[in-house]
Formats: C-alpha cells, structure tokens, sequence
C-alpha cells in the first residue's frame, strides 16, 4: 500500500502517526505542491458504511470491560460482521451522514486507530466522535459524494488540503481540509504529544 | 445583532464582549464531570504520562454511575480505581454509587445560570436545563480539561423550538423529544437546540431535563432552557443559593436562530421508537401487537422520581403482565429513598415489578437487564441502537415511563392513555 501508514505506531501514549504529518506550519506552507501538502496522501481501500453509524456498534458495551485490543475487534460488527478481521492498515472508512452519533465513548474513535484506518470520509459526523477522531490524530473529513464510492475503491486522501481521488474511477474531490485550529493538534500528533509540548513551553498550570 | 444564551455563556467564559457561530474559542471551565466509565480510568494514565495533576480539584466533580454496583472483578477495579483517583488528587465532590451523575449534579444545587460546564459522558446536555452550557466529550478531551481547565470550541449555531399549548393527560417530555427526534432529525451536530413555549414553561425541572438530556439524541451539541422561577427553585431545593444575576441569562429577542420550529402540545400523542433509532418513532396506535419480554425502566432520562409516579399511577391496582418482567432501577438513591416514603415503591413492587440498584445499568448493558438474543424491550431510556442493551438481535422500543409501565401491564405496547381514564 504505497504512501499509507502502514508503518506507523499507532500506540495510544505516544507521539502517533510521526511520519504522517508537518513538524511546522512553515513547512507546510512552502510546499510546492499545489494541489497535496506535505501530510503524506493516505491511500487505502473503501470500506463503505451507510447513514447514523452509531458508536454503541463501534464499541459496543458488551465489551466495555475488555481491552481496546478486544474491543477493536467488535468494531462495527453488527452492521459488518467481517470489518474488524479484514481492514487493512490504511484502508479508508466512507460514511453517510452522522457517523460516530451516540455516545462520548472515546473507544469509538479508538477503534478505528486500533484497526490502523488511515482515515475517515463521511457526510457528516456526530459532534464528539469528530473530535475524539482528531484528538487520537485519525483524519476526518467532511464528504458530501459518499455516494460516489464504491466498497474497495482505491482512495487517496490528503487531510490538510481536502484532496480526494478515487484510483478506480478517476473522480478527483476537493472537500474543507482539518481546520487550522485542529491542525495544531494533529501536527503535534494527537492531544497527548500537544499537551506534553504546552506543559514544556508553557509550564503546567 | 442579539446574542443567545449560549453565546453569552461562551463570551463570558471565553473573555469576549459577544461571540458569532463559526468563530473559534477557548473557554475557561467552570465545572468538570467525570464518571467511572470514561473518567478516572482512562485519564489517570494520561495524566501519569504528562507527570501533572489535576488544574482545580474543587472545580472537579467524580461521579461513579456506570459500572455499580460492581458485578464482577473488572467493575470492581474501576470502582476502586476511581475511590484511588479522588483521594489522590483531593477531590472532595465525589459521589461513589449515589446515583446518575447528570441527576446528582441537579439533585445537590451544582448547576447555575450562566455557568460553563465540560462533561465526559454525552447525556452532560442534560444540564443545560439549568441555563448553563453544559456539553458532553471524550475522555481524551477531558483529560485536557482537568489539567489546562480550557477547551476550545467552535461557537455552535442555536435552532429555537418552541412548544406551546397543554398536553393531554399521559402525555409528557419524553414524547416531545420523541418527535423531535423523527422531525428534526439526530444530525444536528455543532448546533444548540433551545427550548421555550409556555408548554416548556409549565414543566417541573425534571422534565425539562428530559429535553435537554435528549438533544444528545438529536446530535446536538447540547440543550438550552432560558432560567426561571422554576429554575432557582430547584437550584434552592439542592442546597444552593441562586446567584443574583440567574436570571439574567437569557436568549436577546433580537437573538438569531438558525431555525425555528413551532409545535402544538394539545394534539400530541404517545410516541415509541422502534428500533434502531430514536428517530424511527411514531404515535403508539400505530404500533400493533407488539409482545413484550421487559420493560425497563431506567437512566439518567427515565428514572427520576417524576418518572415513578407516573409509573406507580399506571401500576396502582393492576399487575405485571404475566411473561414480561418490569424493571426499574431508580435514577439515585435520593430518589429511592422519596419513592420509598412516598408509597411509590410500594405500589410499583405490588405490580409485580423488580426493583434495581442505582445506576445506568442495562441502558448501557453494564448493569443487571441485559437483553437475549432476539428479545423485545420497552424502555424509558433514551437510546435504542442496535445491541445498546445487549444481544444484536434484541429489539429495543423507547416510550415515557407512562407506555413502558402501560406496556408492561398489557404484556405488549400499549397506549397509556386507557389506563389513565
């Protein structure tokens, strides 16, 4: 899978997904390119869902009590029992409209970080799936032609300026990249490695 | 251009004069809620890892509801955990299995006018029926919380829905959120629902909580009540003067909206669910003989003491259907112990029903009435999502306590209002 972070760390206490992002905004404006920046495209297979994926299915309670790793493994089981197993690292999640609505569980979010999804397109999302996604530094993107995708649709992705292209079908997308505010976050690599370069630069409070 | 009161709110808590949807803001936080299922166990480590405490540990309310009582070894390590983590960092507002956390905030005079409030759970919009903002975030977030006391948000735009008129006997807010969940729909993400109308007006707080609980469902960012006299009754009932300026925290007239919507309570009728969905609902004579396994009654939503006596005045003199079983599991032990002296519990026990303890229980699928493969519940919760209350095959109805308590005597979903005659 070429350019997707198929080699990436994804453990939950660590600077994650290193390689997939800007160190500096700087770097990130002198790109030449004018169409992907320097966040690496993700490219991966489409797995397609339809509308109100909810997170009690992402994780449900059953396994509340369970690591994240068992969790993880019943991500979307009761509306596709073989997602979990067959993901691939990198492979790419395509919604309809209020994916992640429900509940504040941030095991919804973790799952898909667990399962090493490169990142998620959907119409629309639930408020706080959204920000558990990008706090855990797993690309989501508002989508409206989910439509358009077909499940195994080789995607490339780039978070930052909203580029999407479907390798099958040759239809190229441009939607609202992360926003600038949340890019702080994710080019520190999540919340956590954010937090930890505040408390160095800032002191705690 | 007139501000709404969640606009105020953030200004205020953010520092500015006035605030406009789409602007990004970082608010300072007034009150943090963590519970046992995404608080304590999953913060702590991070916080470990940053090698920092908590910001204000007066400014931090614990509250363990979902995993009680503990009904196994790992319920039981994260109740412990949780009693570890306040000690460790002095927190001194902890309730340990004294009821649901968005109901103890109310119970106990927490909540002001005004104020801005981070919650780790997503009923937290549950609060905003005390005209505060009050929002629900992942654990991730919350751990941001606890140690800067900010987070940032972008200013949600406010859709105003008005009911006005009086609803027919048997008729309550649960059914009102359950037709707004089928009208507006759950895709309101990063948007505030504000309630008013003299219908709103008239309700006691509980059940203006049931509408600010269930903006959740409507994937709102949170629920909104303008305060009132009812408002600051209840804040004194909890132990707490109001603040002088409550009442000042009010929506402009001039305010803008991104909607408006208006409906009439006069022609409302019971409202159930169907599965999957909250908005999957319709009037309950649509519904034909359905058979029921359980009815629960239960949750933050369901079960509060208003919810009882409704239960109690469908029960009183009749009985549990024979093949479906009636639990009820009170939303605090404040509310048990004014059910139990009120003779509610008596009559609802009389019925045939089983009493549960305290706590989320099986609306989460944690606690005791977890669902079989391919059974049928009714409930008073307020989410029906596949595998929600256990097996993926069961099927989960949501009503007012008023249809689940009908349902249960019935043995199948049954319309309240010919009971109440």
């Amino acid at each position: 899978m070429d350019g997707g972070p198929g080699g990436t760390r994804f453990d939950e206490h660590r600077d994650v997904r290193v390689d997939l992002v800007c160190r500096s905004p700087a770097k990130q404006r002198g790109n030449s390119s004018p169409e992907f920046s320097c966040m690496n495209v993700i490219t991966g297979k489409a797995w397609v869902f339809g509308d109100e994926i909810n997170t009690d299915v992402m994780a449900p309670g059953l396994y509340f009590k369970s690591s994240m790793e068992e969790m993880a493994r019943h991500c979307l089981e009761a509306v596709d029992p073989g997602f979990a197993a067959s993901v691939a690292p990198g492979d790419i999640v395509v919604a309809g409209h209020n994916f992640g609505v429900g509940s504040a569980r941030e095991q919804a979010a973790l799952a898909f970080r667990h399962l090493k999804v490169g990142a998620i397109l959907a119409e629309s999302f639930g408020r706080i799936f959204y920000r558990n996604a990008l706090n855990f530094g797993v690309p989501a993107l508002f989508f409206p032609q989910s439509a358009d995708i077909d499940p195994g649709d080789v995607l490339a992705v780039d978070p930052v300026t909203g580029s999407i292209e479907n390798r099958n079908s040759g239809q190229r997308y441009t939607v609202d990249g992360i926003p600038e505010h949340l890019m702080q976050i994710i080019q520190a690599g999540g919340l956590m490695p954010w937090l930890k370069h505040r408390l160095a630069t800032e002191g705690a409070p | 251009m007139g501000q709404t009161l969640i606009q105020k709110i953030i200004a205020r808590a953010s520092g500015k004069a006035t605030v406009q949807p789409g602007e990004i803001v970082t608010c300072q936080v007034d009150l943090a809620m963590l519970l046992d299922s995404g608080g304590p166990r999953r913060i702590w480590p991070r916080l470990k890892e940053l090698g920092v405490g908590v910001w204000d540990p007066d400014k931090i309310v614990v509250i363990s509801d979902h995993f009680v009582p503990a009904v196994d070894a790992e319920s039981a390590a994260i109740l412990q955990l949780t009693r570890e983590f306040v000690d460790e960092f002095g927190i001194q507002q902890f309730f340990d299995m004294e009821g649901i956390g968005h109901v103890i905030l109310a119970e106990h005079g927490m909540l002001q006018p005004g104020m801005f409030v981070c919650g780790g759970d997503s009923h937290s919009t549950n609060g905003g029926a005390f005209g505060c903002y009050m929002a629900g975030f992942g654990a991730i977030e919350m751990t941001g919380v606890v140690v800067t006391g900010e987070i940032w948000l972008q200013v949600p735009e406010t859709i105003r829905v008005n009911w006005n008129g009086k609803f027919q006997a048997g008729i309550v807010a649960k059914d009102v959120m359950l037709t707004l969940c089928r009208e507006l729909g759950m895709d309101n993400a990063f948007k505030v629902v504000e309630y008013g109308g003299d219908t709103v007006r008239r309700m006691s707080m509980q059940e203006r909580m049931v509408l600010t609980n269930m903006a959740a469902e409507l994937g709102a960012e949170t629920g909104s009540i303008e305060p009132d006299e009812t408002t600051l009754a209840a804040i004194r009932s909890g132990g707490t003067e109001p603040a002088a300026d409550a009442l000042d925290w009010n929506s402009d007239p001039d305010a803008a909206y991104t909607e408006t919507h208006e409906f009439k309570a006069d022609v409302l009728a019971p409202q159930v669910a169907a599965p999957h969905s909250p908005a999957n609902s319709a009037a309950v004579e649509e519904f034909g003989s359905v058979a029921v396994d359980q009815a629960y009654i239960g949750a933050c939503v369901g079960a509060k003491l208003s919810d009882l006596h409704m239960v109690a005045e469908i029960l009183d003199g009749r009985q549990v259907a024979r093949g479906t079983r009636l639990l009820v599991a009170p939303a605090s032990k404040q509310i048990m112990a004014k059910a139990a002296a009120d003779g509610t519990l008596a009559t609802i026990t009389a019925a045939g029903a089983i009493m549960l303890s305290t706590g989320c229980g099986a609306c989460a699928a944690l606690g005791a009435g977890i669902l079989a493969d391919k059974e049928v519940c009714i409930s008073s919760t307020n989410r029906n999502f596949k595998g929600r209350m256990g097996a993926n095959s069961a099927s989960i109805y949501l009503a007012s306590p008023y249809t689940v308590a009908a349902s249960a005597v019935a043995g199948q979903i049954a319309d309240p209002r010919e009971m109440l005659v």
